[in-house]
Formats: structure tokens, sequence, C-alpha cells
């Protein structure tokens, strides 16, 4: 996650609407801060607005549930697209389009839908450019977090460690070891 | 290394640096001959190479647009991206994983074998097995292939022994780590396999064969090569007879040149081949180069692909060594008995954790996705690679309106699975399937085919002139210093990963042509 563009002390003395029921939003000079409520994370918008960021993370909660990962995980994501928004007008105006109709589903905010109807109305739209972006985007940015690879069993870079060849590349020891003219010893 | 003029019409021009074009251009050195190798990707080296799936594909995959068309999976998961092949010095042998099986004899004659497949475009090979035998040895001693030359197999990962226990259980009798063209022990100066776990993106040891790090440097040796990196080929050109005469190309600067060439041997992989010669349409060759047939272009195959992936309630940890070093032969066969002909090898494979959740079920969302990529850690996965149909309708074309950044047409890649194919893909998920849960399973995975990394066929070998492209020797039948040196030449599939035959055709290619030169036939 990029680094809050804001001091956060200032930030929150000077905030004082709450979007989504879950952050804190506020804005200064184009630049856009949500935070958790608790402080666990926060999110610099620069081309969406806090509310835009609070119904596009809760999307992507809904996308690609892992109920063991914090939202900050998901709010890279935001800000992934939100770099993306800002560089191209094209990007932006699908992105707050996509965002208005995910708000518009239930004539009520997407935040405040149950995860049900967060999914119905994703469903309703999976096949349009604003759904297929904002999923390809956590392929491609939550799933590729070294943090995420940690918590779900994957190590990532072995070159530096020298391989698994003295590190468990054949530990398993749940099932018997082939025998060896099917699995030969290691020569180094 | 050599530097040749522009105007030295004395050089072998070879387009390409892969299995194909990397091994032809040190063949054709080491013989003495000079040999200007143009390769449109830029010339990277081991270290450069990065143990991080998005980033190495970034840095080595072929990313200029291409458009997809037909009933396959692909184009509608990944429609601008057709081929998962790589632009960098060394082509796709950075990335392979370095299994190397030779076709079996009857692959080679299965257009009488197989008998009357309809919608099938089958045709037997213009050569037989015991032809190429000798050169499969060649191939295998350069690459250092295990099980061969008294190379010892590789040892097993964590995914080999789900699949080996599986196997056994099922009763399959011919499983082991495979013939794979990487050292299980230091050879041709390149140390053993460490078990990365990072084939697929660029071997950072150099366990792994490659042209980059061993026909290249060996072809710079002599003296004879003049590699030039960065140089796309726009177009081969040719003199009022109809002999090739030379190739027009950008160089790294962007500036357009024309190589002079005897000879011009193309090794661009199936997809860039086919296409070159297309683009170089004349007034006296109007449908393209070598195209007198009609086949250029046609009969595009990318194997029968499919992964099995299965969940434990153990650990695996497949992610951990050789990507691919697993292989369950027993299927490999033409049992018509099962359905359709030709057969399929079923070899151990992994993904990296970011790739597993591109390629696992592409366009999946939600919590049954999200469940299974929090078991990554217990999963073990295979490949399907068996023998596709040829189909005269499956190939590359020229994109009616779009251009690339040199004004010319981009390919398009037109596939459609024959019902063979079909067949076959659902008998091997359900072989597949039974492995792993013959070892306790809880869930199975059939994922469908990735983005082809084995493109064949587009500019096929056949005996007669009306029915393919090039002859035995990848010579094209329309113009006689012409080659085709990649697998495009292939005119069936056959159900093995292809770079072995690719390699072995152009050491062959090599003899033929040095051969020729020498008597002053070309």
């Amino acid at each position: 996650m990029r680094k809050a563009a804001m001091n956060r002390r200032r930030f929150l003395e000077t905030s004082g609407q709450a979007a989504a029921g879950a952050a804190v939003v506020a804005a200064s000079g184009g630049t856009t801060l949500l935070m958790a409520p608790d402080g666990a994370w926060a999110m610099t918008l620069e081309a969406l607005s806090g509310q835009d960021g609070a119904t596009l993370l809760r999307a992507l909660r809904v996308i690609y549930p892992h109920d063991s990962l914090g939202d900050q995980y998901y709010a890279a994501v935001v800000e992934a697209l939100d770099q993306d928004a800002l560089g191209n007008a094209e990007t932006a105006a699908m992105l707050k389009d996509g965002v208005a109709r995910l708000d518009q589903a239930y004539q009520m905010p997407f935040a405040e839908l149950s995860e049900g109807n967060q999914h119905r109305a994703l469903e309703a739209i999976q096949d349009s450019d604003f759904f297929q972006t904002i999923r390809f985007k956590v392929i491609a940015t939550l799933y590729n977090n070294p943090r995420v690879w940690q918590a779900f069993g994957y190590e990532g870079e072995s070159f530096d460690e020298g391989g698994y060849v003295e590190r468990g590349f054949d530990d398993l020891g749940w099932l018997p070891d082939p025998p060896a003219d099917a699995s030969p010893p290691v020569e180094l | 290394m050599a530097r040749y003029d522009l105007d030295d019409d004395s050089v072998v021009i070879v387009i390409g640096s892969g299995a194909g074009g990397g091994t032809l251009a040190n063949e054709l050195c080491q013989k003495g001959a000079p040999v200007v190798l143009l390769e449109a990707g830029k010339h990277y080296g081991i270290e450069d190479f990065v143990n991080d799936e998005w980033n190495s594909f970034l840095q080595l995959a072929w990313l200029d647009k291409r458009t997809t068309s037909g009933s396959w999976r692909v184009a509608k998961d990944f429609s601008n991206l057709p081929a998962w092949i790589c632009k960098t010095v060394g082509g796709t042998t950075t990335h392979w994983a370095g299994a190397s099986l030779r076709f079996q004899p009857h692959e080679f004659q299965v257009g009488t074998g197989y008998g009357d497949v309809a919608g099938a475009n089958l045709l037997d090979w213009p050569l037989t097995y015991d032809e190429l035998a000798p050169y499969y040895d060649r191939a295998e001693d350069k690459m250092g292939v295990t099980r061969t030359h008294d190379i010892p197999g590789l040892p097993g990962n964590n995914n080999f022994k789900v699949m080996y226990n599986g196997a056994i259980r099922v009763g399959y009798k011919d499983v082991h780590t495979g013939r794979m063209a990487i050292n299980s022990r230091p050879r041709d100066g390149r140390t053993s396999c460490q078990q990365l776990g990072f084939c697929f993106q660029g071997c950072k040891t150099g366990a792994k064969w490659s042209t980059l790090y061993t026909e290249i440097p060996r072809a710079e040796e002599t003296g004879k090569l003049d590699l030039r990196p960065e140089s796309m080929v726009l177009q081969i050109q040719h003199d009022d007879a109809g002999k090739v005469t030379g190739v027009l190309y950008a160089d790294q600067d962007g500036n357009q040149q024309v190589q002079k060439g005897r000879v011009v041997c193309v090794a661009c992989n199936s997809i860039e081949t086919p296409r070159l010669l297309l683009n170089s349409a004349s007034a006296k060759f109007p449908d393209g180069l070598a195209n007198s047939s009609g086949q250029v272009g046609r009969n595009y195959m990318r194997h029968t692909t499919g992964s099995v992936y299965a969940v434990f309630d153990e650990p695996v940890r497949m992610y951990r060594g050789t990507t691919m070093a697993g292989i369950i032969t027993d299927e490999s066969g033409n049992d018509p008995g099962r359905g359709f002909v030709g057969g399929y090898e079923l070899e151990s494979l992994s993904l990296g954790l970011p790739f597993m959740a591109a390629f696992l079920e592409p366009g999946a969302w939600g919590r049954d996705f999200a469940q299974a990529m929090e078991s990554y850690d217990h999963m073990a996965g295979m490949w399907i690679v068996g023998e596709d149909m040829p189909q005269e309708q499956n190939g590359v074309t020229l994109h009616p309106e779009e251009r690339d950044q040199f004004g010319l047409p981009i390919p398009n890649v037109h596939f459609d699975d024959h019902a063979n194919d079909v067949a076959m893909r659902n008998h091997a998920y359900k072989q597949g399937r039974a492995v792993y849960e013959a070892v306790g399973a809880r869930r199975v995975y059939e994922t469908p085919p990735y983005p082809s990394t084995h493109n064949l066929g587009t500019c096929r070998q056949s005996a007669r002139p009306e029915d393919g492209v090039c002859n035995k020797f990848g010579q094209t039948h329309d113009v006689s210093n012409l080659f085709i040196s990649d697998g495009s030449q292939f005119t069936t599939g056959a159900a093995e990963n292809p770079t072995l035959t690719i390699v072995t055709l152009a050491i062959r290619q090599a003899d033929h042509l040095a051969d020729q030169m020498s008597k002053g036939e070309i």
C-alpha cells in the first residue's frame, strides 16, 4: 500500500464523516484518505471518492472472499484501481459508473447490503467491463501480494535461499516414497 | 562474435533463437557456415531472471497484440493471448519445462494409421521414426536428457510423490520423474537442479537446457555467429526467379534494414512463422511466400491440454522443486477403444499462487474459488498433453484491420476443438481425477487449457507439395532456399511435448543445409 499522503493525526482532527459504516473519509486538495475506524489500515485515493473506495472495497471482498485477510489487502487493490483511474479518464468513468450501478442495485448503498444481496448485485453485472476490470485487479494484485502468499502457504522466491533441494522439496511424509527407479536420489 | 555486412549475401539468415533457430544457428556455425541470427526480443542473462511469476511473464513473454477466434476456451478467457511463448534471446526455451520425449514410431504415420477421422486433416509425415532416431540421439546428448545417455532421472518432489502413489493405486505401470532436459547431476558445464520451482520463469541455475546459455554462446565461440537481438523481421524478400534474397527487419533502434542472405530459415514459432510468410506476399507470390498449397497458417495444433488439481487433507507444497518432473505414460498409445484416436501423457505440473489465481478457473469468483486458493499449499497438480487433430480451418490468418507498430497486420489465431480432442480431454480428466482420488483427494478441479505453449503445424511437412508447405528437411516446396525450422513444420502433433523433436529436426536440417550448400545446390 502506498504511504498515506496525509498526517494521520491531523486527518483524524479534520475528518468528520463516516463512509459506509466502516471507515472515515476526509478530502484535502483532491486527495482522499480512507481509514479503518480502528486505524488498522488506510488508503489514499486521488481519482476516486471515499464513497467509491468504500463501495469498491466491499465489492472486492465479496468477489474473492477471504475472511482471514484484513481489509488492508483489499484496500491495496482499490488503491491500484485508483491509480489506473488517475492516468485514464475512461477508466475513471467506468469505475465511477460501476460503483453507481452497485449502489443503485437495491435502492440503498451497496455497502449496507447483506452479503447475499451484494453477491446478487455483482452477479447481475458480472459480464460488464467494470466487473471484469475489478475482478482481474484482485487476481493480479491481491494474489500477488507476498503477505497473502504467506497466509496461503506459498513461499515465493527461492533462488536466494538455494532452492528447495535441501529445504523440503520432497518432505511430504503422508505417502510412501516412490522407489529409486521412479525417483532417483539427489546428486549435487 | 562475427559482424557481417548487410549486403553480404553469403550468410545464412536464421530468424528466431529458440529451440529451432538457436539450435540450427549453432549447428551451422559448428560446420563453419556464416550465420546472422535475428531475434525479435531482448538479450537477457540468467542473472536477469526473476523468481516471480508476473514480473517474469512481463520480462519474457511475447506480449505483442494478437486476436483469437473460434470456440476454444482460450479465446474467451485470454482473447489477446492465444499463446504463452517468449520474445527474448533463447525464445521459449527460457520458459519451457524441460520435458523431452521422443515421438512414438506410429505417430509419424497417423494419416494412414488412424484411418479416416471426419473433419481431421491427418497426413503422414514424409519421414519415419527410424530416419529421425539417430538425430533424436544427438539431441538428447546435446540437451542432457535424463534417462538417456546414462544420465539418471531427477529426484521426485512432493507433487510427484502424490502423482506416483495415486497412479500406482489405479494400476498405471509406467510412472517416473520423466525424461527431462534438466541436469540431475552436473553436466556440460552446468549445475544440477537445485529444485527452485521456477522452471517457467527462466532457470536461474542453468540446470535446464536453453539455447540462451548453451547453443548461442557455443555458436558465438566459433566466430561465425552474428546475433542481433531486438531485430524484428518484417518481410522476406525474393528475386524474379523466386529465390529468397534476404529479409527486411527493424533493428534495435527502430530503423529498417535489409540483410542479404543465401538462405533464410524461419523459426519464429507457429504463429509468427506463418504470419511472416503471409506478410511477405508479393506480385509473384500473392498468397504469401511458399504458399502455393494454401496451407501456410493452416492445420494449427496446440495439443489437447488441460490440468487436474486436487486438494488433500495434508500439505503437498507442489511448488517446491522441478515444475514438471513426473509422468504417467500409460495412456500415450493409440487405443481407439477409449473413444478417440491418439494418446496423451499426464505430467506433474505446478503453478505459483499468483498464476494459480489466474489459471485455475479463469473468470471464476466467489466463495468456492476463494476456498480453492486458501487450499493452495494442500494441492497437487498434473497437466494433460495429448495429440490433437489437425484441422484445416484452425490456424493463423492476418487480421483484416488491426496493425502492429510497423504497420503490418497482426495475427489472428483460430481454433475449434475437434470431437476427438474433446473426447480425449474428457477421458484424461477422469483418469487424472481417479489418480488423485486414489490417494484421498477432497476436491478435484478440472482446469481448462492455458494459453498455448505448444504451437505446431502451421507450415507442415508433406511428401506432396499440394498437401503442405515444406519437405522432410523443412525446405519449402516452392522456394528451395527458404526453410521452416521450428514446430510449424510438424505434420501432426503426437502426444509428446514438442521441443525435443524441434531440436532433432533442427540438427538434421543443419546437416542437410550444409550438404546442399557444399554441393552448390542452394
